[in-house]
């Protein structure tokens, strides 16, 4: 295809267009109005549904805008009586079929099958025979369908198959009896799958929990980011009565393009959950009594100045918060003159902080994951943890990228990759002899690691893959990062990345995983993003070494840390647990003393940087529930009642604008220089526990969204082994297993699963009922129960 | 000249007796009033009066809560709030009317796909404590069961000119 320009003619008026592109692509750019049900700017194009049709001069039939190319000096007609005669006639033969159920239908108001029939459609239909009827398919709790009003455009098929990466949808039969559905009775399980509710031109397809709630016309939109995965959304919250009642996405070509996943949709559910804390409560002789902010306040203050050594405080802070809560927090406690400050609660392996003198990031745009032409994702399923960057990566894929993969599980990845399977403590042997194939020349410690590692055929193509191709990248996702030895596995990936030319990414796991590290609410950074001149404890050593004092933002003990029964007990031992949560949770409970009501995303103003170190800001949609209050406002109150000098924010945009000024010339940076001293810690010995915090249970927001719950990606708490693993520990016909680990334990569902390799089992995080089991890597043993 | 005609006209009462040779007509002529309570005016089929909520014969309501009464109505005052009910179909949980903001227009009734919404000839109704200006679901459904008949017939009555 050439890039040269033709001149068309359109309704008399002379338009530029690029050679080859398709007619109804000039017109849309020129704002020329072409009925349209099957073409999407985002999906190929099938040109089945016969609306576009137009008039060209010289053709003798009328011509589907979306599919006839410009050529030079086309003369084309859009609204002429011809154009209007073919689209009316086409307009007749879709209404034969669809029922005149608007009034019961959740797309009315929205649907483009309605606003087309007002232009295009007669008030009297011609046809007398029986209309078509068509099953409804149960596909899931997050889509309801009434396949009797499809019109058979095939964009969901069409997304499946080109986007989500996975063929659920499919049209089966011919003309009159052509049915879409998912071919045999089952649930749609990407975790795209919400989109197709947003391209379905009639409501055939529509979102379940938002079913019969509200009309099109009564919702308000308010732009907003979503705070789930590093990439930030960009989403509209569609609001009635102060109350968000949907979610949908906003293009944002750089980021999210048109598309959001399924927890940025249908989160939402979440913020009305009936254990939200509506007001400050205070535990007294083990009761919860519900007091006055001004009380609470006073406690929580009263508590902290109590503990004299202030180095006996902790902070941990959620990635999920808003960069200003987050700065606010640590700027408390660094004021307190306490150091302890950490929101990277998921990491496993501190010990490369002293060398990360930048902040963490994703390592490129996000847009230039598109164009990359090798990737080497290590320890990261990113499908299921972030699904707007591995579709991005699967664009690679499918241009001819290739990937490569080192994880404890089997990925199911929806284009071709080189995957090596291998147990938790091979991972660091694994990215080694890439390492070693590439000619990384280490030293110190890494050297022996690398030198004795075996090259075999994965490590030879993955290092020649990344070496060969311009724009390459060596990923580090959130398994590797709650890995007990992630630091070998950065230097690893550092060295490697510096030898083959390729991009070293720490995919950051959280809304504001970015955002913390720039705003210092880390130990070994200060905000502004530079090296802290004092090294407070990391999120680990905080619950290893018991702290007398802990302030939480915006978590829940036992599900939001890398080592959930470690996370309670040292919680509980405290003497003063001051908690800023939206929720109230027994694990919140038991382990704290006060709890502050705070509000959530769409209730406060707050900024989220995202993976690329892009700020986007956004305000409060909806007034908070009860007597909640925005954290930046609790925050600040506390560091007045606390003395501290330069809390007088009356607004969150001060906040935002002091941070700025402190991140002036800071840059966002991976590669480190190689550490000298380690060791790996996680011995191969046993049977090896491995596991990830499930899609849908990484913050208390998620965990709490019904509809999401109920899906497939929701995770269970169970034990998952490989059938040939299940035999050798004598469990291949049990039904429940006791798992011991470090002396913890729980009784629990096992389910075979030949994803996982052998040695290994895999049990997630995040989840209520493995929260009383500590970390995820590590010995474990599992027995009969 | 004017002056003088004024002059008797107004010496003699001309207008007054003028005046009341209309109210002797009207004196020994039919009387036309309604002795309001014990008689009441003839109603229109037409006649918008209080709300009321219909069923079909087989008692399921007909409301499946599309809201277009609500976005139709000028005076704003009608809130609806629906949820799919146990069997999956569309229903109202909530359905009320302020009469206060009520003007009557009978724009609700037009608007309603399933003659669910009407106005009926009810016009004696009156409030004596604060909220009874609002007509919940209840009292609308209660209201149409009771009058089902009469607003069946009316409906009909109008049925060609709709």
């Amino acid at each position: 295809m050439t890039d040269s320009t033709v001149t068309i003619e359109v309704d008399g008026r002379e338009l530029q267009a690029k050679a080859g592109a398709m007619l109804i692509e000039v017109t849309d750019a020129a704002g020329i109005r072409i009925p349209r049900f099957c073409y999407h700017k985002k999906l190929s194009i099938s040109a089945n549904c016969r609306m576009c049709l137009v008039e060209v001069e010289k053709v003798p039939k009328p011509l589907p805008a979306c599919a006839t190319p410009v050529n030079e000096g086309m003369k084309v007609y859009t609204h002429s009586p011809r154009a209007l005669a073919a689209q009316k006639g086409t307009m007749e033969f879709l209404l034969i079929n669809h029922p005149l159920d608007c009034p019961i239908c959740d797309q009315g108001g929205e649907c483009e099958l309605q606003d087309v029939a007002i232009g295009y459609g007669q008030d009297v239909s011609r046809y007398n025979e029986g209309k078509r009827v068509v099953a409804d398919k149960n596909i899931g709790p997050l889509i309801a369908t009434d396949m009797t009003r499809c019109i058979h455009c095939t964009r969901c098929v069409r997304f499946g198959d080109e986007i989500a990466g996975i063929r659920e949808m499919g049209s089966t039969g011919r003309g009159e009896h052509t049915v879409i559905g998912t071919y045999i009775e089952k649930s749609i399980d990407s975790e795209l799958s919400g989109n197709i509710i947003d391209l379905c031109p009639v409501g055939a397809l529509t979102s379940k929990p938002f079913r019969f709630n509200a009309r099109a016309w009564e919702l308000t939109q308010v732009e907003a980011v979503a705070p789930h995965d590093s990439l930030g959304s960009n989403v509209n919250l569609h609001l009635r009565n102060n109350k968000v009642m949907r979610v949908h996405p906003r293009d944002n070509e750089s980021i999210n393009e048109s598309w959001i996943s399924d927890r940025d949709r249908f989160s939402y559910e979440g913020l009305y959950s009936s254990d939200r804390l509506t007001v400050p409560m205070i535990k007294k002789s083990g009761e919860w009594k519900e007091v006055s902010w001004e009380m609470a306040l006073e406690m929580a203050a009263a508590s902290f100045s109590e503990i004299k050594e202030p180095d006996q405080l902790g902070a941990l802070l959620s990635p999920t918060a808003t960069l200003e809560e987050l700065y606010l927090a640590q700027k408390l406690m660094r004021g307190l003159g306490c150091d302890n400050i950490d929101s990277r609660l998921r990491q496993g392996d501190f010990r490369t902080d002293a060398n990360q003198t930048h902040a963490n990031w994703l390592g490129m745009k996000i847009s230039e994951v598109d164009t990359l032409n090798a990737a080497l994702v290590v320890g990261g399923n990113l499908r299921k943890e972030q699904p707007i960057l591995a579709h991005r990566l699967r664009k690679a894929a499918l241009a001819g990228a290739s990937v490569h993969t080192i994880s404890p599980l089997q990925l199911e990845l929806n284009y071709k990759s080189q995957q090596s399977l291998c147990t938790p403590a091979e991972m660091v042997e694994r990215l080694a002899a890439v390492a070693k194939a590439a000619g990384v020349k280490a030293s110190g410690s890494v050297a022996n690691i690398v030198n004795s590692a075996a090259i075999d055929e994965f490590a030879k193509n993955t290092a020649e893959a990344l070496k060969r191709s311009d724009s390459s990248v060596v990923m580090l996702g959130a398994l590797a990062q709650s890995h007990p030895d992630y630091s070998l596995l950065y230097a690893l990936a550092s060295g490697l990345a510096d030898v083959s030319g390729a991009r070293l990414s720490i995919v950051p796991s959280a809304a504001n995983t970015v955002g913390a590290q720039l705003a210092g609410a880390v130990p070994h950074l200060q905000a502004g993003g530079k090296t802290a001149d004092r090294n407070g404890l990391d999120a680990l050593s905080m619950l290893k070494l018991p702290r007398k004092g802990y302030l939480l933002l915006g978590v829940e003990p036992g599900m939001d840390f890398w080592n959930g029964a470690l996370s309670q007990s040292a919680l509980q031992s405290a003497d003063t647990v001051v908690a800023l949560s939206a929720y109230r949770s027994p694990e919140l409970e038991a382990c704290t003393d006060i709890l502050l009501p705070i509000a959530l995303y769409t209730e406060t103003s707050g900024t989220y940087v995202n993976a690329e170190g892009n700020w986007q800001q956004c305000r409060g949609a909806v007034k908070p529930q009860g007597e909640v209050r925005p954290a930046w406002k609790v925050l600040r109150v506390l560091g007045n009642l606390m003395n501290q000098q330069g809390f007088e924010y009356t607004d969150p945009q001060q906040i935002n604008d002091e941070l700025r000024t402190l991140c002036d010339g800071a840059s966002l940076y991976n590669n480190i220089t190689e550490p000298t001293s380690l060791e790996p810690t996680l011995s191969a010995d046993g049977l090896q526990r491995a596991g990830d915090t499930p899609l849908y249970a990484t913050d208390p927001l998620v965990r709490r969204a019904k509809a999401l719950q109920l899906t497939k990606d929701a995770g269970n708490a169970a034990i998952r082994l490989h059938p040939q693993e299940a035999i050798r520990q004598g469990l291949e016909s049990a039904q429940n297993a006791l798992i011991k680990q470090n002396g913890y334990q729980a009784n629990l569902p096992l389910a075979l699963d030949e994803s996982i390799p052998e040695g290994c089992v895999w049990i997630s995080t995040g989840l209520r009922d493995t929260s009383m089991l500590g970390q995820p890597f590590g010995e474990v043993t599992v027995e009969k129960a | 000249m004017k002056v003088l005609t004024n002059y008797f006209k107004s010496l003699f009462l001309l207008e007054l007796f003028r005046g009341l040779s209309v109210t002797g007509r009207y004196l020994f002529r039919k009387k036309f009033t309604v002795m309001y309570p014990e008689e009441k005016a003839p109603v229109s089929p037409r006649f918008r009066g209080l709300h009321a909520l219909r069923r079909y014969p087989s008692g399921e309501e007909r409301c499946i809560a599309c809201k277009l009464c609500e976005a139709t109505c000028p005076a704003l005052a009608i809130t609806i709030e629906a949820e799919p009910r146990d069997d999956g179909s569309r229903r109202t949980t909530r359905y009320d009317i302020d009469l206060f903001k009520c003007i009557y227009c009978g724009y609700c009734q037009e608007a309603c796909p399933v003659d669910a919404i009407v106005e009926t000839r009810i016009y004696e109704y009156h409030f004596e404590n604060r909220g009874e200006n609002i007509m919940t679901k209840e009292k609308l459904l209660a209201v149409g069961d009771k009058h089902e008949a009469q607003l069946a017939a009316d409906i009909e009555a109008q049925a060609n000119y709709r």
